[in-house]
Parts: structure tokens; C-alpha cells; sequence
């Protein structure tokens, strides 16, 4: 069946912001789709208001608005744009969900705009936990015994027939937000309020515990004609009860017989027919009773999801691509599979390695928040891994998580070795539970004794307790000498580093006895079909192979072409994230341009950066010395190997620079000491002051008393934070000598190698963000000056900026670009640069200068137009300034980078905002004034900025002042005010009608009796201090919880009214990228 | 990169060899040992499943050869009682990337290690199988020794030369050898979890299956389309199968060349083919059809063996995919105008099912009884049924 010609244009929508449960696995989604739909002929529009990701790269769509993905926006540009279809099956549950309400409220229908890919019903049906259920009846899959809860007596009546532990998972909510496990009737009733709450549709299922099951996925794909195929099955190592995104999770499935893995394989095709999903991927998720095989379905996504990112990756079968063309018409058989070329679309993946993925965690960003796993997803990012063996794999792996470990690490339980204490261990769910168990055995437990307290499969125990017992023999006797047996290490996943912990040595001691062994890994491809069919894609991993009598069989075939190897960023984490995909992907794709084969390097399956068809060649790697070195080396045997670039993946590739660069690998761009230079603060002050530039007073202090001594020269208050990090870390505003001994104490382990930084703290200062180019003639290119509408002292990344400036003078602005300038050159900046400045009373102070690409890099990008990675790829190769014609953007509009905060995911957690940075992601509002566009940006990131109402404001002495005019502002716009105690004196006395509210602690009704009762529309409160902290916490959990707008800090609430005042002159207008640039970029 | 063929100068086999695979063109793989302690000689051939190792080494149709698995962890599941596809595996070896583990799985009650010894089943571990198969995926499947010597001792001259001794599965009659030796016959029903194996209570029809090598979950599925099936001897003739008066007859899998056993089968065949006696084959089955029609068989480069291949059937434009383990195919363009072809493999196109426009008389060279693979093509039972129910004027 050829592709539908009745349809012309097609609507995408993305997933909007990073966040929690929602990451870059849909820009991998959205751009393949995009890809997909373009080659095909069909006019692509897109809506994301991520400024991060690819898909919102002009190119890839034929108009693309960087618009909130809110119903109200998306039928606006339906109006405007009048597309025959919408496929909302790629952005995730937000697409789905505004897909829905615009089905719901008849104004699909209204534009005829037909749903492909999922129909309405289908997307129901699987979505409503009564629906399901009745569905899966009907064909006979049995489903954990449920009720739908609307209230507290349902929740009475639902709980006698269910029984505890019970399971509670809200209607509508992505990540399974607000849900929970309830072992007791006070917290039952406790979660089922939160569901509810969170819930779109104020709805909860309370369902039969299938705690400590067997948790399987497997990943479907259908075609109109029914041809359906399993593309991976997906077995969580984590039993039921923790979320699948939180689990430690293999492919395939391992502990299935071909019996049972069939059932589950009709059921699940089953399920599709049943609920109606016609074309593309879904998945299906089952529990399965470890001792009687019995099999229940758990759930469904009528959609791509995270689930079939890593399925793809996973087997080199591209879901994405292959659903948007089903969602036309195509058949399977009617597709190519790319990675063979010789074959069809329609037939399932196989295998012959073992794949692993880890989550990656921030609880540490979050004090106060439980580090335990529950239904609820809180990881942030997660590594795969690809190994022959399980074992293999596990141990890349621990790898590539970037924490630290090095393999199975040794942690220290508490109260071990005595055994109960090791038992509590093991029956908590937290997030490094792999390595309790491996400490577990090593305290002497035995697999059955672990398997009871955690309810993992003792498959994969006693595969770790192996690894744990292979480590005590190598302790014990040291490397081994014969060359089999080290390759048998090798094969089990072994890092050189990890080896040199056994044996008392450096990673690079044990890397030279084994190379003098001729011990190398051997670079396999993932193929889709366990090489029964050539593969002509360059998909590799590595592993380790062979006898030691000769040499293992590589299929790396490095090519004799002129090549460029790009560095990854590793795991999502809060800091890190897809911006730096985005650098990464844009030098890939600059690269290509420019006739180089590009080489790419990374272990984060949800990226586009990890799409075989992105770069020339793809080795899905950790990013360690060790693995990235092997790699290169073969990369190197054969033509000719310009260098690396590791400035554009974060933190995580530019630790590898010095190791490279000691094994004598070229690292293209601004050198690794120049990136040391500004790391360091020493070198850094020294060039400072040598350059006659002003930085904040600081000092390095190695000790409590030196910190103590710096901050008192210094005068309080003053920022900490360790060196070396990223995304603010461990970094506080401390007011006083007590608050400097604390953070010393409880926030850091300080040592020579590793100081703290003790700057003052610039009260009320604007905070500039500068991305800069800068050529190998040392020709420097201010690329975009950012002006944070936070003051100086919240971290960059979470504060909202504005694109150009909004308030900066002219001068200042010229002052800015004249110090990026003097510094770019002294530092011999090659590629990017960006600048953090504090601008106070006139003076500019450097805060910070990183000599790579930033987390700004694809805002500004898309906000001025230029591709400023894809120039900064071309100037680390050689290229000048002068020859890529770079020209000034002159627009008429103004950006706005709003953060998104995963806040709600963790109860306890206060939302204030800080020097460490906490967001997840951005969105962007691009509109003609700065009001429209800041109003954008918040709509975007999900506030529901409100136009008339009530709001409450309670702000700290030295804000209140400042209060007053965006206050009048509100009331001019028909707002109503209520007020704490002494923001109502101050407002009234300046001629404000505030009523007065008591605080929670004042007695009731208080504040959050206002905001539940929904009498609350907007809130403004600051504060200072911890006691106040303490005092207001639970009314902006509240209005966090409640969804009302919040703003903690006066320059937000300013910004806001500015939106305000600009919704209400009238609905937002949306325009597409294309229409405010000329050129592609 | 591929280095395998300086193989001469392993000879001498490594201290911690315990086993290895010899092939007829000098190559050594050394491992570990599993299994029963001797040699056996075959064909090498790979099966890319994931799972379903226990049915695929209990297939008959892989009389006469090595098995290697391109799947790291075969052993995973254990074995049980109940996944098996004969009693005796008439596969000669295995061969096996990873160590075989303790079982996960509930219905687990024999490591394979164990199982394999009780079936007296040599086997090697610790081989990189992916380059065995793109061994055999450029250069056609290979004589082999599989050997395992707990001792270390190995006379490797001696078994290669076995190995160059052996002649191959072209023109062998393997049918004969795994055949039943008597008739019997047959109602268990399809594996159900939580039940097991059922049984037929109330036959509708009668049919007589053809044992060239059967899979037992053919019969199952036989069985649980309604039909009392008795099982005969390959060699069983027209008037020894009609003498059951079935309703319909069935030609099951087998290993071996199927030419090799056409002085047997195709008189059978042609014999039930004249009375119009409803007739399916499956795999050899469908080879010995196609014989018998007229057509020719011949081997193929590398074979198909796996769980995932795509199949189309033409004559609705579906794709199944399905469960395959066959050497030989049928040519097409060999059949007679009254042979239709029905499916084909979207893999190489070669032929996988038929249709006489004149009989009733249908087969597929695919496993639609799955065990191991997917069920997608257990229909094709039912259109069996369905044919007989045609047959009868119903």
C-alpha cells in the first residue's frame, strides 16, 4: 500500500520542556519523524518550545513554531497553518494529552485536521485505566485487580476489595506523577488525595500490588494491513514497584522460555488490536509472578516512548522513522531496514549481545527528598550499554554512568557487616541498589538471602556474585600473567581502572600490561539480525573476544578518509543535558558538510547524537579513558585522524582531554590547558588582572579556616562551591561564619586537589550570560548577549533570560563584548566561549569564563538565527571567521529562556531558587516585545499564568519597596490583592488595596486554605533566612502542587507582570521560526 | 580482520582448553566443555533465536548438525520436561558463546548442562559464535568436529580429518533415521501456562501425519484443531497411510536432502495425491510436495534458521513472521502451472509455500507450529481443517 496522497500537510507535535520522564528521547523521536515525513514530500509542521533540541533546527520542518505546547497555542497555529493531519504519537504524553483536549473540544474536528498514527478511541482506550482494563477482559489478559477512585469514599470502598500494599497511579499524568505505593490506610488515603490532585481529570486507579513481580516490556510495531512485529523485548532488573524509567533494565528479556516469551508476544500484539492503535510503535508492559509464571498486563503507550529510544538503539531498528511512515500509509514490507539495506522493515530484530540500561539519579539536588524509588519516575538521564554478556554489559555499564564507578564500587552499608542491617539494605529500593548487592555478597549473604530481600531474579544475582567473587581472586593474587585469563576478565566487563583498584595500581599501569599482552577489544555491529545479513552501517560496540592464540575478529573497517571523532555528553543530568546533544550533533552535522567523516562517541540512548544514521560511524561507548582510547586507536590505523573534539558534550568529554592528550591523541579546538587555565581559579585571576578586567573578591580555600579567613577579608555574604562542577553543585549563598563552617563541614570534602571557591556574593546584580566564537587568528565573534532576569546568585541555568538584553545600556552592552574580546584572544579560544558577567551599579565583574560550548548555545542559536555550533565545528578544524560569513542578526523580536524544575517529583523539596541549579530544562518564548515573549516562556514551561484573579504576595523587608509598582500594575489590570501581615502595611501605605491573610503558622484560614479553595491565582513571595524558609514552605509546595503561578524572587514577579499586561491586550499570535530569519540555518 | 585461517598453528591445544570446534578447512575454535564427553561430526549451522534453545535442539530437522547459537546466554532457562520437540535430539552438538548458567525459570528442572549430558550431547562454550556465523553467512556451512575432552587431550589431526570425511548433508537420506520405527497416534493438545500440555477429547477428523522427522507441537496443533492424528513411518506407503482412511494427511519437517528421499516419499505422496485426499506439508513436507509435483529442490548458501523471518503470503498481502530451520528450498520456477506459490521470504525471496490449483493440497517450508518462534502462522492448521471440511461438502 503506497503512502497516502489525500494528506498534504502534517502537524508534529513535540514533547516541549526536558523534564523528568520526558527527555531527549523525544527529539530522537520527533526528528526522525520529521525526517521521515519531509522525504516523503509532505509539508512538516512542528510545534516544541524547546530551543534545545534538533527538531526545532529549521531545516527539519517546513514551518516551525517554538511555540508552549498549550491547546490553545497548537489551534492557533492549526488556524494559521491548516494542516490535513496531526501525528501526536512522537512528543510523548504532552502531545498526546493536546492532542486530545483539541479532539475533545471539537476543534480538530472544527479544522479538519485528522489524528494519524493513534486515533482518539485508541488513544482513550489505552489511557483510561477502566477502559483498558475492560479491553484487556474482553481478550482475555488478565489485569492486577483495580478501581477507578474519584474521592475518599470510593477510595473506602475500593481499598476493602483491593487490599494493601496497593498501588495508586493517577489518570493523565506523565511518569506516573503523583502516584504511589500505600503499605498502610493513613498513607493510602494520603497518596490517593496527592493522585487525584495531580491527576488532569482528578482521577486515580487504586490496583492489586504486584509488588516484587517479574517487570517485562515489549515494544510493538503495527501496520494498516496488521502486520505486526515485536522490535525488543525489555526485562527490568528492578521487580514491580519501581518505575520502568527508574529500573536497571536489560534487552532482551533473559529469563523467559520461548513458551512463556511467546504468550507475552500474542498478548501484546493482542493489545494493540484491541485498543485500536492502527499504526506505529507502542508498549506494552507485563508482571509476571516469578513462582507461577502468571502473567498480567500492566499497561500500554499508544505512542513512541522512552521504551522504544532504547529499544532502538538497542537493536538498530529505527521505531520512530518507521512509525511516521506507517502513520502514511506505508506497509512494513514495504520499508527498507536501513542498517542491512537488503532487507525489509518487516520482519524482528535479533540479537547476539546483551544490552543494559542504568539510571541516572540527582536526589542530591534535592534535600529533603526520600531517596528511595517508587512507581513515581525521578530519574534524569540513563547510560545503555552493549556487551557480549550480561555481565559484560552490566559492568559498562556502572561505567558509563559517570559517578564515580568504576565497576561493582564498594559502598559502605550501614551497620553491616551485621546481617539484618545488610537485609534493611537490600529491601530499600534506593537508586544504587546493584551496589548494596555486591557489597551484600561480599558481607557473605548468600543469593537466596539477597533474592529474598530485594526480590531480584537470582539470575542476575548470582551473575554479580561472580563478578564479586572474580574480584576477591584477583585481590588476592593480582593480575593474571597468562594472557586467557586476562581476556576473561576483559570478557566480563572488567575496566582497567577497576582492575587497578583490585591490584593496587593505576588504570594506566594495567593498561600497559595488558596491551603488552596484545589484549585490545574487538568493535562488533549491531545489525538487527546477528550478522546472519552484511550490515553496511558502522553501529559498533566493543568487547572483548578471542582465545589469546590470535586475534579476535574485529569489524570496526575504519575507513581511509579524512575524519573527526565528537565526543558525547554521557547520561542526562540536571547541568548536562540535550543542549549539549544538540552542540554535539551540529558539529556531526558541520562536519559532514565540510567533507570529513564524522566519528561519534556517546552512551545516552535517548539522544539524536546516538542515531546511527547521525554521524558517518557510531560507537555506542562509555566515555572513559579506557574505552574512548581503544576506539580512537583503530579509528587512527587507517586514514587520516584530525582530532577530537571533547569542548562540545559537557563535562563529561573534557575530563578525558589530559588522558587523551597524554596517549598522544589530537584534541582540535582550544587547547586542554586553556580549559584548565580557566577552570582554575589561580591562573584564571592571574589573566584577570592582566587583562585589567574586575572580578567578584574572591579566594581558593583548601581548609575550613582559610574559607573562614577568605569570607571575612571578603565580607559576607558569600558564594561557595567546590571547583570543577557543573550546574552549581554544592553551591550556597552563605550569609555568616556559622553558615561557612556548616557548608564546610556537611557540603564538601575539600582536599589540595580539590578546593572550594569563595567568592562575594554581588547583591541585586544583573546577570549576563555571553556566547562568543572565536577563530584560530584569535578573531572573536560575539554570538549572543543574554541578560538574566534573575539577579546574580541564582544559577544561570535555572534563571529565565532575555535575548537581546531588555535593560542593559548600550555602553555596558559594548563594555560586555569589549572583555569577551580581551579574554577569547588571551586564552586562545578556538570554537566557543561563554562568559558569565554580574553588571552592578554600572560595573561589569566576571563571574565565570568556560572556553566550550554552554548550555546557551542552542538558544542562542535559534533566537539570533545563527548555527553557531555548526561554526564553531568549522573553526576548530581551521576554518576563519572571515570565511564562514558570519553577519551580525539584526532582529526585531526578543527570546526568552524560561527553566522547568522537576519539583512536583519531589516531595519535601522546597522550590526556592538558588546557586545550584535544579531545572531540568527550558523552553523558549520568541515574540515581538518582551512581554509577549516572556509570557511565552511561561506558558510554555507549564505555569498557567493567569489574566484577572486574586494575587498573594508576601515578600521579605528589603523586597517590598520594590514590590509596589508591579503590585499597582496588577490591580491597574483588575487583579484583587491579599497580602501577609507586612507586605499588606507596606503595599496599603502606598496606596495598594491588599487584604490581609494570617501565614500557616498565624492560624486559620490561612494562606493555603486560600490557595486549595482555588481563591489564589498568582503568587509572589521571597524570602531570606531559614527560619522564614521554613515558615512559607508549605504554601509554595501548595501553589507548586495547585499549579498556580508562583514567582520566588522580585525581578520574576516583575517579569511576569510584563506578561500579564501582554496576555491581556489580546490572545498571543504565533509565527514560525522561518518567518523571523531569512536564512536556513 | 578476519584472521581465522592461520588456524595451523593451533594445534597444539591451549592449557585451559577443555573442548573445541574443528572444522573440515582447518580452523580451530578452543572453549570450554559442556555436555557429553566425546566428538560428534556434522554440518555447522547458526540459529539466530533468542530464545527456544531447548525445542530447536530437540528439532528433528537438524539431524546431522552442530548448532551454533548466535545468542550469548543459551542455558538461562534451564530445561523442563515439557519443551522438547522429540525425545532424542537429533542435533549432534552445540556451540556456544557464553558459559551455561544455573536456570531462571520456574518451570526450570535441569540445568542444561545436565541435560545435555543425559542426551549425550556434546558441546563447546566460550566460542565468539558471531564470527562463526558470518563464517558460514560468506562462505556456506561447513563439516565440523565438536569436541569435548574434560582432560585437555585432543588429536586434532584426527578429528579435522573426520571432519573432511563427512559428506555433507547433500544427497543424505536423514528422514530414515529419525523417523518413527512404528505407527502410533497422537492427542495431546497445545501447551497452555498454568496448565500444560491438554488433551483431544472429541476427534472431528482423522488425519495421518507423515513422521520425516516431526516436531511434536505440529502434532499439538493438529491435535487442537480437532484432529486424532496417527503418526507413520517416512517410508510408509500410499497404501499404508490411505489404509487409516483419514480424512486428510499431513507431511511433516524432516532433516536430510529432500531428493534424497523422493524413491520413498514421492510414490507415497502421489498415491494420496490421486485419491484427493486433502493433503498439508510443512518444511520437508512441503519439499516432498513440491517433488512429487514435479518440481525440483536444491541447497542453500547458508540456510534459514532463526525466529524472525518474514514471510508473505501473496494471496493476502500479509506478512507473518515466522519460525524457520531449513538448508534446502524448493525452486519455483521448477513447479508445474498447477502449483501456485503461495508465500515467499522477504528476506531472499526464496519460495516458502504452495498451493495445487487442481487438489487439495497446500504446503509451507516455514514452522507455522512455532516452538520455538512466533505463532503468527498457526492459522494455517485451520485452513487445513478448513480443507478438509471442503473435501467433505461442508
Amino acid at each position: 500500500m503506497p503512502k497516502r496522497t489525500d494528506i498534504k500537510s502534517i502537524l508534529v507535535i513535540g514533547a516541549g520542556p526536558i523534564v523528568i520522564g520526558q527527555a531527549c528521547e523525544f527529539d530522537y523521536s520527533g526528528v526522525q519523524a520529521c525526517k521521515a515525513l519531509k522525504d516523503e514530500g509532505y509539508r512538516v509542521i512542528l510545534v516544541n518550545s524547546n530551543p534545545a533540541t534538533i527538531m526545532t533546527d529549521p531545516g527539519l520542518a517546513d514551518a516551525t513554531y517554538v511555540e508552549p505546547i498549550t491547546p490553545d497555542m497548537v489551534a492557533r497555529i492549526i488556524e494559521k497553518e491548516r494542516p490535513d493531519a496531526v501525528l501526536p504519537t512522537m512528543g510523548g504524553q504532552t502531545a498526546l494529552n493536546t492532542a486530545m483536549a483539541l479532539h475533545r473540544d471539537g476543534r480538530l474536528k472544527k479544522f479538519k485536521v485528522e489524528l494519524i498514527g493513534a486515533n482518539a478511541e485508541a488513544i482513550d482506550k489505552a489511557e483510561d485505566r477502566l477502559l483498558f482494563r475492560e479491553a484487556m477482559t474482553k481478550i482475555g489478559l488478565e489485569c492486577p485487580k483495580s478501581e477507578v477512585v474519584h474521592n475518599r469514599e470510593e477510595a473506602i470502598n475500593a481499598i476493602e476489595h483491593i487490599g494493601l500494599p496497593a498501588i495508586i497511579r493517577p489518570s493523565f499524568t506523565l511518569g506516573g506523577t503523583g502516584g504511589g505505593i500505600a503499605y498502610n490506610r493513613d498513607e493510602y488515603f494520603d497518596i490517593v488525595q496527592g493522585g487525584i490532585d495531580a491527576s488532569p481529570v482528578g482521577e486515580v486507579l487504586v490496583e492489586e500490588s504486584v509488588l516484587g513481580w517479574k517487570e517485562y516490556e515489549m515494544e510493538v510495531v503495527r501496520d494498516r494491513r496488521d502486520n505486526c512485529i515485536i522490535i525488543c523485548s525489555i526485562e527490568n532488573v528492578d521487580p514491580m514497584g519501581i518505575h520502568t524509567g527508574d529500573s536497571v533494565t536489560v534487552a532482551p528479556a533473559l529469563t523467559l522460555t520461548d513458551k512463556e516469551y511467546q504468550i507475552m508476544r500474542d498478548a501484546s500484539i493482542a493489545c494493540l488490536r484491541e485498543i485500536g492503535v492502527d499504526t506505529g510503535g507502542s508498549n506494552v508492559q507485563f508482571a509476571v509472578d516469578p513462582a507461577s509464571g502468571r502473567m498480567v498486563v500492566i499497561e500500554m503507550n499508544p505512542r513512541v516512548s522512552r521504551s522504544s529510544a532504547l529499544a532502538s538503539k538497542a537493536t538498530g531498528f529505527p521505531i520512530a522513522k518507521v512509525a511516521a511512515r506507517l502513520a502514511v500509509g506505508y506497509t512494513l514490507d514495504e520499508l527498507l531496514n536501513d542498517i542491512t539495506g537488503t532487507t525489509p522493515a518487516s520482519f524482528e530484530p535479533t540479537i547476539d549481545y546483551v544490552v543494559t540500561k542504568m539510571p541516572r539519579f540527582a536526589f542530591e539536588k534535592f534535600p529533603g527528598a526520600e531517596a528511595l524509588l517508587t512507581t513515581s519516575m525521578k530519574s534524569v538521564g540513563e547510560a545503555m550499554s552493549i556487551g557480549r554478556t550480561f555481565q559484560e554489559s552490566l559492568q559498562k555499564a556502572l561505567r558509563s554512568m559517570e559517578t564515580g564507578l568504576t565497576g561493582l564500587n564498594e559502598i559502605e552499608i550501614a551497620g553491616a557487616p551485621d546481617k539484618s542491617a545488610v537485609v534493611g539494605a537490600l529491601a530499600r529500593p534506593t537508586p544504587d541498589r546493584v551496589l548494596v548487592i555486591a557489597q551484600a555478597f561480599r558481607h557473605g549473604l548468600s543469593v537466596e538471602e539477597i533474592a529474598h530481600a530485594s526480590k531480584y531474579e537470582p539470575w542476575f544475582l548470582r551473575q554479580i556474585e561472580q563478578l564479586v567473587k572474580i574480584e576477591a581472586e584477583v585481590r588476592a593474587k593480582g593480575l593474571p600473567k597468562d594472557a586467557k585469563e586476562f581476556i576473561d576478565l576483559k570478557k566480563k566487563g572488567f575496566s582497567d581502572e577497576r582492575l587497578g583498584e583490585l591490584t593496587g595500581q593505576s588504570a594506566a599501569a594495567v593498561a600497559k600490561k595488558r596491551r603488552a599482552m596484545g589484549i585490545r577489544p574487538v568493535f562488533k555491529r549491531i545489525d538487527t539480525c546477528a550478522a546472519e545479513f552484511a550490515s553496511r552501517t558502522p553501529y559498533l560496540y566493543s568487547c572483548y573476544e578471542g582465545d589469546g592464540l590470535r586475534p579476535a575478529e574485529c569489524e570496526a573497517e575504519p575507513t581511509d578518509r579524512r575524519k573527526v571523532i565528537i565526543l558525547g555528553g554521557g547520561p542526562n543530568r540536571i547541568g548536562q543535558g540535550i543542549e549539549f546533544d544538540y552542540c554535539c550533533v551540529h558539529a556531526v552535522y558541520a562536519l559532514r558538510e565540510a567533507g570529513y567523516e564524522t566519528i561519534m562517541v556517546n552512551c545516552n540512548p535517548e539522544t539524536v547524537s546516538t542515531d546511527y544514521d547521525t554521524a558517518d560511524r557510531l560507537y555506542f561507548e562509555p566515555l572513559t579513558a579506557e574505552d574512548v582510547i581503544e576506539l580512537v586507536e583503530v579509528e587512527r590505523s587507517k586514514g587520516e585522524l584530525l582530532g577530537l573534539i571533547v569542548q562540545f558534550g559537557g563535562q563529561t568529554p573534557l575530563k578525558l582531554a589530559k588522558p587523551l592528550e597524554a596517549a598522544g591523541i589530537p584534541i582540535l579546538g582550544t587547547s586542554p590547558d586553556a580549559i584548565d587555565l580557566a577552570e582554575d581559579r589561580e591562573r584564571f585571576q592571574q589573566l584577570i588582572h592582566r587583562l585589567k578586567l574586575r572580578q567578584p573578591d574572591n579566594g581558593t580555600a583548601t581548609s575550613q579556616e582559610q574559607a573562614i579567613a577568605i569570607a571575612e577579608r571578603i565580607g559576607y555574604p558569600v558564594v561557595i562551591r567546590p571547583s570543577y562542577v557543573l550546574g552549581g553543585r554544592a553551591m550556597q549563598i552563605v550569609y555568616d561564619r556559622e553558615g561557612t563552617e556548616r557548608y564546610m563541614r556537611d557540603a564538601v570534602k575539600v582536599s589540595g586537589a580539590n578546593p572550594v571557591l569563595v567568592d562575594s556574593y554581588l547583591r541585586d546584580a544583573i546577570e549576563v550570560d555571553v556566547d562568543a566564537l572565536a577563530d584560530q587568528n584569535q578573531n572573536v565573534f560575539v554570538a549572543g548577549i543574554m541578560e538574566h532576569i534573575e539577579e546574580a546568585g541564582i544559577h544561570s541555568g535555572d534563571s529565565a533570560c532575555s535575548l537581546p538584553p531588555y535593560s542593559l545600556p548600550a555602553k555596558i552592552i559594548a563594555e560586555i563584548e569589549r572583555q569577551t574580546e580581551a579574554m577569547a584572544k588571551a586564552l586562545q579560544v578556538v570554537g566557543l566561549m561563554n562568559v558569565q558577567f554580574a553588571v552592578k551599579g554600572g560595573d561589569v565583574y566576571v563571574l565565570e569564563v568556560n572556553p566550550r560550548a554552554s548550555r546557551t548555545v542552542p538558544f542562542v542559536a535559534k533566537a539570533t538565527g545563527q548555527p553557531i555550533a555548526k561554526f564553531a565545528a568549522r573553526l576548530m578544524v581551521g576554518e576563519s571567521l572571515k570565511s564562514l560569513h558570519i553577519k551580525k542578526a539584526k532582529g526585531k523580536h526578543i527570546a526568552v529562556k524560561e527553566a522547568v524544575f522537576p519539583f512536583a517529583r519531589f516531595p519535601g523539596v522546597d522550590v526556592i531558587l538558588g546557586p545550584e541549579m535544579r531545572s531540568t530544562g527550558e523552553v523558549m518564548g520568541l515574540d515581538v516585545d518582551f512581554g509577549r515573549a516572556f509570557a511565552k516562556s511561561q506558558l510554555g514551561a507549564g505555569s498557567k499564568v493567569p489574566v484577572d484573579g486574586v494575587v498573594f504576595v508576601s515578600v521579605k523587608d528589603p523586597d517590598k519597596a520594590a514590590m509596589v509598582k508591579p503590585v499597582k500594575r496588577l490591580v491597574e489590570l483588575g487583579f484583587k490583592v491579599v497580602a501577609t501581615g507586612g507586605t499588606a502595611d507596606h503595599l496599603r501605605r502606598h496606596g495598594i488595596e491588599a487584604q490581609r491573610v494570617n501565614k500557616v503558622l498565624e492560624g486559620r484560614p490561612h494562606i493555603v486554605d486560600l490557595m486549595k479553595d482555588g481563591k489564589v491565582q498568582l503568587v509572589f513571595n521571597t524570602v531570606d533566612g531559614s527560619a522564614a524558609l521554613t515558615d512559607s514552605f508549605t504554601l509554595r509546595r501548595t501553589a507548586l502542587m495547585h499549579k498556580i503561578a508562583y514567582y520566588t524572587t522580585v525581578a520574576g514577579a516583575k517579569a511576569s507582570v510584563e506578561g500579564i499586561a501582554a496576555l491581556s491586550e489580546g490572545a498571543l499570535d504565533v509565527a514560525p521560526l522561518q518567518s523571523y530569519f531569512k536564512t536556513a540555518f | 580482520m578476519t584472521n581465522l585461517k592461520t588456524a595451523g598453528a593451533t594445534d597444539a591445544a591451549p592449557r585451559w582448553a577443555t573442548a573445541a570446534l574443528v572444522l573440515a578447512d582447518g580452523a580451530v575454535f578452543w572453549g570450554k566443555g559442556v555436555g557429553a564427553a566425546r566428538h560428534a561430526v556434522g554440518e555447522v549451522c547458526f540459529n539466530t533465536s533468542m530464545t527456544g534453545y531447548q525445542e530447536i535442539i530437540t528439532d528433528p530437522s537438524y539431524a546431522g548438525q552442530i548448532i551454533s547459537f548466535t545468542f550469548p546466554h543459551i542455558g538461562n532457562v534451564g530445561t523442563n520436561p515439557e519443551d522438547i520437540e522429540s525425545i532424542n535430539p537429533a542435533a549432534r552438538g552445540v556451540v556456544l558463546r557464553g558459559d551455561i548458567t544455573e536456570p531462571a525459570n520456574w518451570r526450570a528442572a535441569k540445568p542444561l548442562d545436565d541435560w545435555l549430558k543425559s542426551h549425550n550431547l556434546p558441546g563447546v562454550c566460550g566460542v565468539d559464535t558471531r564470527a562463526i556465523t558470518r563464517r558460514i553467512r560468506d562462505g556456506g556451512a561447513p563439516s565440523g568436529v565438536v569436541v569435548n575432552a574434560p582432560d585437555g587431550k585432543f588429536d586434532i589431526p584426527k578429528l579435522r580429518h573426520i571432519a573432511e570425511e563427512w559428506p555433507g548433508l547433500d544427497g543424505m537420506d536423514l528422514a530414515v533415521e529419525v523417523t518413527t520405527k512404528q505407527t502410533y497416534s497422537w492427542n495431546e493438545t497445545k501447551w497452555a501456562l498454568g496448565k500444560g500440555y491438554g488433551k483431544l477429547d472429541k476427534a472431528k477428523y482423522h488425519v495421518v501425519a507423515v513422521d520425516y522427522g516431526a516436531k511434536r507441537n505440529i502434532l499439538r496443533c493438529l491435535a487442537n484443531t480437532g484432529c486424532k492424528v496417527t503418526v507413520v513411518p517416512a517410508t510408509a506407503t500410499a497404501d499404508d497411510i490411505l489404509r487409516h482412511k483419514p480424512d486428510g494427511v499431513f507431511l511433516s519437517n524432516g532433516p536430510g536432502d529432500p531428493a534424497a528421499t523422493a524413491h520413498y516419499s514421492v510414490p507415497a505422496v502421489q498415491g494420496v495425491l490421486d485419491k484427493r485426499v486433502p493433503l498439508f506439508g510443512i518444511c520437508l513436507g512441503h519439499q516432498i510436495l513440491a517433488l512429487t509435483l514435479g518440481g525440483k529442490t536444491r541447497k542453500m548458501e547458508r540456510g534459514h534458521r532463526g525466529a524472525n523471518q518474514p514471510v508473505k503470503d501473496l494471496t493476502t498481502g500479509k506478512v507473518e513472521i515466522t519460525s524457520q530451520n531449513h538448508g534446502f528450498c524448493v525452486v519455483p520456477e521448477s513447479l508445474p502451472k498447477s502449483a501456485e506459490v503461495t508465500h515467499v521470504s522477504l528476506f531472499d525471496g526464496t519460495n516458502e509455500g504452495l498451493r495445487c490449483t487442481d487438489k487439495p493440497a497446500f504446503s509451507v517450508q516455514y514452522h507455522p507450529e512455532a516452538s520455538p518462534g512466533p505463532t503468527d502462522s498457526h492459522y494455517l492448521f485451520d485452513r487445513f481443517v478448513d480443507m478438509i471440511d471442503k473435501s467433505k461438502g461442508k
